[in-house]
């Protein structure tokens, strides 16, 4: 079976001018293949949140070039940027970011009403297809702001994985989690890659759950300095 | 797609109902007053329109003893190259009779841009009062065609004016006239003619049009009562009143008039030019005074939103992250904008209608306006569509800078803030 790459970068550089110029990323050449479950580490400040911005299309402040499921990004408008991220990026971030005004179903369906490939009772018996991956089915009439931390994770999962995105994205996502609940989102990661071949690139700070990874990408002082295989 | 956009401006806006609801009340306050303001204004426009329109000729043909204008020698072949100089004219020694009038009334009846034609006579007699004679000025008109035409009963508070036709000798009195020389219905009074004849009629009516300059001094008889007491044949009058179709081609036609007929003419626009200055005065102040308030409930609704989009920083970063383009989130935001306007200026458009309909109730007596009984209120549909457009175009405007804003929300920001 030929390895197909997800996503790709080429000579990434990424700037910040305020207070000071300083280069936060220098040179990054990565390639992720479909189905791996891929970790980055590194110290704090060393540009692993910075590097997850522009491989999300969030941030297009960068030189060098980023290719999503083989199509460049360069010259793409902000409008078909954001199409990209609906259709094909699905993204985890540390602090639970949902829609508090919403029920945790309508909350996973959005990003799904969005893409508007399917009907809306399609994209609602997806949703709750998700959320029953996840165990939370039950939550899915709940307002979304009265569920617990570990909980809104695995709703954020959920939405992310909504569209079927060629990759999900993840800054730290067990880091605002206890021990017990940030075992449980990871060990729903692994799952998702295992059972459904799903693509995951992950920033933590957990050696433990790195070494757990297909790959871990080591950074320092915006840097690759090692890709270890583990597997 | 919409139904998308639609449902988030819903949730976002229900979760803020508190807020939104005032920003709504600013907009309904605001189109409340301007419906209010302009059916009021309106209805006393119309009030003031009619006290003078409705009984007004829109063109009225007269004579006027004025010097001639074509002076002889400029008939003259002779001298027709030369400066004539002619000094001290005087007019000729005239009536102020239109003369041939059957035939002119005959060509008005068929013209048919008229609606139709009063012929009217009028009179300067003076009312004895004891020793003492009031001037005054006899109106000898065609009592159906003038009440037609012209309402003319509509000024009549006391009698029937039919009676004017069917009693001989028979006079309407203005009410300031009825006033100094204390007559009552049913009694006779005596006028002197300008000839120093003296003539008894009997007081069957009294009108009152509410501008003292006519009430003190005029009174109704019918035509043929009129030409009676002048000592003039039954084909004299002096002026014909003519009620046109479109009211606003009254100036061109009373300078065709004048020239076909070989008369004065007068239209109403040239006659009441300063009516028509107050109407459009009052109508500018309602407008100046609805846009200032919609202006201030626009303000309302740009604060509103900016601290909505303030609050709602995260939400915006997520729905950008999740694939929604800045365009989606501004739609989103111009559309809760948008709800505002239209539910607020709705429910403005319903409590003008109400405060409007009470004020229709308020009773408003004067003396000046005897058919006139409560404020006058204009219910013209007009109002109520400026008044729903201006309020949609407000907060579309209110709604504009802030929503690009937040369109314009970096998510990578939002997010690194946590
Ligand atoms: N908006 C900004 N302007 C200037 N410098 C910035 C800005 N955002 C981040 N930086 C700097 O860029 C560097 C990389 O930041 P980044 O958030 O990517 O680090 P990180 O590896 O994710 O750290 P952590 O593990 O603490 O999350 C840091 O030195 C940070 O101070
Ligand atoms: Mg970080």
């Amino acid at each position: 079976m030929t390895k197909q790459i997800i996503l790709e970068t080429h000579n990434i550089s990424k700037y910040f001018h305020e207070p000071l110029t300083v280069q936060v990323l220098k040179d990054i050449n990565v390639s992720i293949n479909k189905g791996e479950f891929v970790s980055i580490v590194g110290k704090s400040g060393c540009g692993k949140s910075t590097l997850l911005y522009i491989l999300s299309t969030m941030d297009t402040d960068f030189e060098g070039e980023l290719f999503i499921d083989q199509m460049s990004m360069k010259g793409k408008s902000e409008a078909e940027l954001a199409r990209v991220r609906n259709e094909q990026i699905g993204f985890v971030f540390q602090f639970h970011y949902l829609l508090n005004e919403f029920s945790v179903l309508k909350n996973v369906m959005l990003p799904g009403l969005k893409l508007n490939k399917y009907t809306k009772e399609e994209v609602e018996h997806r949703a709750i297809e998700k959320l029953k991956i996840l165990g939370i089915e039950h939550l899915a009439l709940k307002s979304a702001n009265h569920i617990s931390g570990g909980e809104k994770q695995r709703v954020a999962i959920a939405r992310a994985l909504i569209n079927d995105p060629n990759i999900i994205m993840g800054d730290e996502p067990t880091g605002n989690l206890d021990k017990k609940n940030g075992e449980l989102v990871f060990h729903i990661f692994e799952e998702l890659t295992k059972e459904f071949n799903q693509t995951l690139l992950m920033v933590t700070h957990d050696e433990g759950f790195a070494k757990r990874t297909d790959r871990v990408i080591e950074m320092e002082d915006g840097k690759i300095i090692n890709i270890d295989q583990y597997t | 797609m919409y139904k998308l956009i639609a449902s988030v401006s819903k949730s976002l806006l229900l979760a803020r109902w508190k807020q939104t609801l005032v920003a709504a009340i600013g907009v309904t306050f605001s189109i409340t007053m301007f419906i209010t303001l302009l059916s009021f204004m309106a209805g006393l426009n119309d009030l003031l329109d009619g006290l003078i329109i409705n009984h007004t000729a829109h063109v009225r043909l007269y004579k006027e003893i004025k010097p001639a204008q074509k002076q002889p020698i400029n008939q003259s072949q002779q001298y027709k190259q030369d400066y004539n100089f002619v000094s001290s004219i005087k007019p000729k020694r005239e009536r102020l009779e239109i003369q041939n009038n059957a035939a002119i009334l005959k060509a008005l009846q068929n013209d048919d841009r008229v609606l139709g034609i009063a012929p009217k006579l009028t009179a300067q007699i003076f009312y004895n009062v004891g020793a003492i004679d009031l001037t005054g000025v006899i109106n000898g008109i065609d009592i159906e065609e003038e009440n037609r035409l012209f309402f003319f009963n509509e000024n009549v508070t006391e009698g029937n004016y039919l009676d004017l036709k069917n009693i001989p000798n028979s006079i309407i009195l203005g009410k300031g006239v009825a006033q100094k020389m204390l007559a009552n219905m049913g009694d006779v009074i005596r006028v002197t003619t300008s000839k120093g004849e003296r003539v008894q009629l009997k007081v069957v009516g009294f009108f009152e049009l509410g501008l003292q300059d006519v009430d003190n001094v005029q009174s109704y008889a019918s035509i043929a009562t009129t030409q009676k007491l002048l000592g003039v044949s039954n084909n004299y009058i002096t002026d014909i009143q003519v009620k046109l179709k479109n009211i606003e081609i009254a100036p061109q036609l009373a300078k065709e008039y004048q020239q076909l007929f070989e008369v004065d003419a007068i239209d109403i626009q040239t006659a009441n030019s300063q009516f028509e200055t107050g109407s459009s005065i009052r109508t500018l102040i309602s407008y100046t005074v609805g846009i200032t308030l919609l202006i201030v409930a626009g303000f309302g609704i740009y604060n509103i939103l900016n601290m909505m989009i303030y609050e709602k920083m995260d939400a915006i970063a997520i729905l950008k992250a999740t694939g929604f383009s800045g365009s989606d989130v501004h739609h989103i935001f111009i559309t809760i904008a948008l709800s505002i306007g239209i539910f607020g200026g709705l429910l403005g458009l319903i409590f003008g209608l109400g405060l409007s309909s009470i004020i229709d109730q308020i009773p408003f007596n004067t003396a000046a306006l005897p058919t006139v009984k409560t404020y006058p209120i204009n219910y013209n549909p007009k109002f109520y569509f400026i008044g729903i457009v201006f309020s949609i175009i407000t907060t579309y405007l209110a709604g504009y800078l802030p929503s690009r804003k937040a369109s314009k929300i970096d998510p990578v920001i939002i997010i690194r803030g946590k």
